[in-house]
């Protein structure tokens, strides 16, 4: 069966389908930032002046609005990895998939919602 | 026929996949805590505005941070090299284009490998 352009507008997928795509953009967005990451680790091996110059990159307002995504896109990617292994090891709880999800959102909020606002308190001064 | 009654990827049913699809959830498991935990202790706990060299130095002194960092570089950059190769797999139709995306990824991801656990272990901290 082929998909037909107007079907991609007018399908709406349920919430394993969101989870999916969530999880592999998050994925691809974690994997991005950890080989910048190890990139600009690499500077301490430089010394004292070219890391502390590397460091001082990420202190700029945009990168520590991207920090806060950042660590959005790996507690979700967390959270739902939980549920991916649940769902596979054990395939009864199928039955409960939309629970699950809505644990997963749930949990994503409590924990997030607090974090986010604590790293970003330096908008504030 | 695969079954498909997963959230994931359906479990490939033997061989090097099979292998790929375990490591993933086990290496997951262990990123739950290696990596939540280094969000909490670098980005939360503390943050790029106390981070220093001297934070790092100080911090790669003891034995116990360098594993952590080390175990969590190479399960973190395996789940993630893992997880491209699957996407491209999925995404890129073209078989010229296919080989090639993963002959770059496996060369790059061999090189960010190797880059990534030099600094860890041969970090040696300057003037004191």
């Amino acid at each position: 069966m082929t998909i037909k352009p107007h079907q991609y507008l007018t399908y709406r997928g349920k919430a394993g389908m969101w989870a999916w795509i969530l999880h592999r953009l998050t994925g691809v967005g974690v994997l991005v930032f950890l080989l910048a990451h190890i990139l600009d680790t690499a500077a301490i091996g430089w010394g004292p002046a070219a890391y502390n110059r590397m460091i001082e990159l990420y202190r700029m307002p945009v990168f520590r609005v991207g920090e806060v995504a950042l660590a959005g896109a790996v507690l979700f990617h967390a959270l739902n990895g939980v549920r991916i292994i649940i769902l596979d090891f054990w395939p009864e709880t199928m039955r409960a998939e939309k629970k699950l999800f809505a644990g997963v959102v749930t949990l994503f909020a409590v924990v997030y919602l607090p974090m986010a606002i604590y790293m970003l308190r330096f908008l504030a001064h | 026929m695969k079954a498909m009654n997963g959230a994931g990827r359906a479990r490939p049913e033997s061989g090097m996949e099979l292998y790929a699809w375990l490591f993933m959830r086990v290496s997951g498991i262990v990123l739950l805590f290696l990596a939540v935990g280094h969000l909490l202790i670098m980005h939360v706990i503390h943050n790029v505005e106390t981070i220093d060299y001297h934070f790092v130095a100080h911090r790669f002194m003891t034995p116990f941070w360098r594993t952590y960092d080390l175990v969590m570089l190479w399960l973190a950059l395996l789940h993630g090299l893992n997880g491209a190769r699957t996407l491209i797999e999925d995404y890129v139709g073209v078989r010229g284009w296919r080989v090639f995306s993963l002959a770059s990824l496996y060369i790059l991801g061999f090189i960010f490998l190797a880059l990534g656990s030099l600094v860890i272990l041969t970090f040696q901290p300057v003037g004191g």
